[in-house]
């Protein structure tokens, strides 16, 4: 349990964007952003790896790696942040490898979501939820 | 020619006949009075490798008495199935007659007057005689320790975890894994890992700042028993950030990550592991799933959920292991390993009836050494009770239901919270509850009583948020731990309802009022896990309220109401 009145205040704040507008209050812009990249082409489900934690361990800095073998452009959005929009990560003809780590900072429970564009002009889909919590209640 | 899986299945179902006949011996004998160290023991001894597992100690050196739960809601898929049946249906599950040793062992139900017919269980140096015996035959078992081990009694927080270091480094165990032990601070934590005789395993304890894996806990360690090459992999709690404070630890990263899991898995194959076998401390529900995504592990041997299997649970090739917990249970698995394969396993999850298993005298004293500088502190009667004191339970027990009231009572709040942990020992009606009674369920570095407000719509905040840590149909989102217990205030939970909006129905008893979300209420708890809590410790708060209240009885307690169950 966390209980300084601040922190009170702060969870209370993360809560109410959690529980009121849970990702829901961005859906049209992440489809708006997910359209923009492919250009309203079809998704593959297969294709683009994304690593995220299931429960982050501190919201402000959720370490997060997306991987897609061939892939000239990765995108990452996190879908219930105020903006959704983490990065798009280029790989020129010459990558060694077509996979990229970074911390991204969460604003409550929602799905992170990798949009990659694949070699042969394709796109695949991944996403995962992760959770921001109170926590401390352990067994 | 026979598949592995068949294999598995047949020696699965050979398995369970013998768990099953020793049940039935047990219960036998036991309407005979003739219980026998021997007949707890009797295993034939198979195939070319023996583990023997213990976990989540929660250091009870001593014997104790431990109820297991009457409730333990799954969900999801594991809806009503092992480890989510309690009880009467348990017993049914497994065959096992009413009154019978295993009744008393395994299940709960009749729990005060089968400890007057069964006595304690537990007690380390029983577990040394039963450890010992497995050397005999089979001097090269491995012995395997599933972490908590350095938390969780008066003597353990004084020592910070010395006197469980040296209590199990005399029963040589073979590797270790981790969870509370980092509540004693990482420094301190480093200190003993440094001059264990053991390994010290964790493929998922990270470095944070570098999120790459820490250098003092090695992902796995290679062993060559019975001419077969074993590799075991570590699994510590994935959460321990979150559960418990993480600025005491503040280098490290945790998380399931089974896709370094897996790469761990591809590794040791790859370097010749006939046999991979997984020390986790997952808890029960995470690691069923891991079992399903990662492949080529043969055993894990799970912990931290504190479940009693008396069989394994099989997924896909993978078998589980379940040896409960507070030193109760011994596991003993016996595998045929066969050119770089699990032809076939024998397993008995043995209990320690304290009364039965003669303890190991060696061990007894290096025991009573531990003990012997804090002996008066201990022994100090502070009350008595007449209730059986318990813990485990999805919503309540009746040792919080008291640490409730104390909180209620001696600082005078509202509401009372106080956490959902699994570990705590039980005393029986008529017992004396002495200082040592109430650390064993309230020990730990944290354990600061705190008092502040909090609007009702804060406390409807954690109460959800701490459901959906363990009611999330996924166990990948699950935290292990129960649900925060709560005095003073009584509520409806829905389990099979999303986040938000599982708790309805929020009343503070002493009026009968609704919790109204805009107004504060003054409320007390511990275990915060942020940094600079203030206020007295737990264990003082308990001790206080016991000495006045003298004899304690605790009335049952129907605050919360359950559904979709």
């Amino acid at each position: 349990m966390d209980f300084t009145r601040r922190e009170t205040l702060a969870l209370g704040g993360a809560a109410a964007l959690t529980f009121v507008l849970p990702f829901r209050a961005n859906a049209a812009t992440t489809e708006e952003l997910v359209n923009e990249f492919t250009g309203g082409a079809d998704i593959a489900d297969a294709g683009v790896e994304l690593t995220a934690p299931e429960i982050a361990e501190n919201g402000n800095t959720v370490p997060i790696t997306v991987s897609a073998p061939g892939a000239s452009a990765i995108m990452v959005l996190a879908t219930g942040n105020p903006t959704p929009p983490v990065a798009t990560f280029n790989f020129g003809p010459l990558a060694a490898s077509h996979e990229a780590s970074t911390r991204i900072r969460l604003a409550g429970t929602q799905d992170v979501v990798a949009i990659a564009q694949l070699e042969d002009g394709s796109f695949a889909r991944s996403a995962k939820t992760v959770k921001v919590t109170i926590g401390g209640c352990g067994g | 020619m026979i598949s592995r899986r068949d294999f598995l299945q047949v020696s699965m179902a050979a398995s369970a006949l013998v768990g099953a006949s020793g049940f039935g011996n047990w219960s036998r004998l036991a309407a005979q009075q003739a219980l026998t160290q021997d007949q707890l023991l009797q295993f034939d001894t198979f195939g070319n490798v023996s583990l023997i597992h213990i976990t989540d100690i929660h250091a009870q050196m001593k014997p104790i008495y431990f109820r297991e739960p009457s409730v333990n809601i799954g969900v999801g898929d594991n809806r009503g199935v092992v480890p989510h049946v309690t009880g009467a249906d348990f017993r049914k599950l497994y065959g096992i007659d009413d009154g019978s040793p295993s009744h008393y062992a395994l299940s709960s139900g009749d729990f005060s007057s089968l400890a007057k017919a069964y006595g304690r269980v537990g007690g380390l140096d029983r577990v040394a005689t039963v450890v010992n015996a497995i050397r005999a035959d089979r001097p090269d078992a491995l012995l395997l320790d599933g972490g908590d081990t350095w938390h969780g009694s008066y003597t353990c927080h004084h020592t910070e975890g010395q006197d469980m270091v040296n209590v199990m480094n005399g029963l040589k165990p073979d590797a270790m894994t981790f969870h509370w032990e980092f509540t004693l601070g990482s420094d301190r934590v480093r200190e003993i890992v440094e001059g264990l005789p053991f390994a010290a395993l964790g493929q998922n304890i990270f470095d944070a700042e570098w999120d790459e894996p820490a250098e003092s806990f090695p992902p796995y360690q290679f062993f060559e028993r019975g001419g077969v090459k074993i590799a075991v992999i570590g699994q510590a709690f994935p959460y321990m950030p979150i559960a418990n404070p993480g600025w005491m630890f503040p280098e490290y990263s945790f998380g399931i990550r089974d896709e370094h899991m897996q790469a761990m898995v591809d590794e040791v194959r790859a370097q010749g592991a006939e046999c991979v076998v997984c020390l986790s401390h997952n808890g029960f529900d995470v690691d069923k799933s891991m079992a399903s995504k990662v492949k080529g592990i043969d055993v894990i041997l799970t912990g931290h959920t504190h479940d009693a299997l008396p069989e394994p649970v099989l997924v896909g090739d993978t078998i589980l292991i379940a040896s409960g917990s507070n030193g109760k249970f011994v596991s003993r698995v016996d595998l045929d390993i066969q050119n770089g394969r699990m032809m076939g396993f024998r397993h008995k999850l043995i209990p320690i009836f304290s009364d039965v298993i003669e303890p190991d005298a060696e061990m007894t004293a290096l025991i009573d050494e531990q003990r012997a500088p804090f002996m008066e502190e201990l022994s100090e009667v502070i009350g008595q009770t007449d209730s059986l004191l318990y813990r485990r339970g999805n919503f309540n027990g009746t040792w919080d239901d008291l640490i409730c009231d104390a909180l209620l009572s001696e600082r005078d709040a509202d509401i009372a919270m106080s956490p959902g942990v699994r570990w705590g020992p039980s005393l029986i009606p008529g017992d004396d509850i002495t200082r040592e009674d109430i650390w064993n369920v309230t020990s730990m570095s944290y354990g600061e009583a705190y008092r502040s407000e909090m609007t009702g719509e804060f406390i409807k905040v954690i109460l959800e948020d701490v459901a959906d840590n363990i009611f999330n149909p996924d166990p990948y989102y699950q935290q292990g731990g129960d649900m925060v217990r709560i005095g003073g205030m009584g509520y409806r939970i829905d389990v099979q309802k999303p986040q938000g909006e599982r708790i309805t129905d929020m009343t503070l008893l002493k009026t009968g009022e609704a919790i109204d979300p805009s107004k504060n209420y003054v409320v007390a708890g511990w275990a915060s896990v942020n940094e600079g809590t203030e206020g007295p410790q737990i264990w003082d708060v308990v001790e206080a309220h016991i000495k006045k209240r003298g004899t304690v009885t605790v009335q049952p307690n129907d605050s919360v109401t359950v559904v979709g169950a």
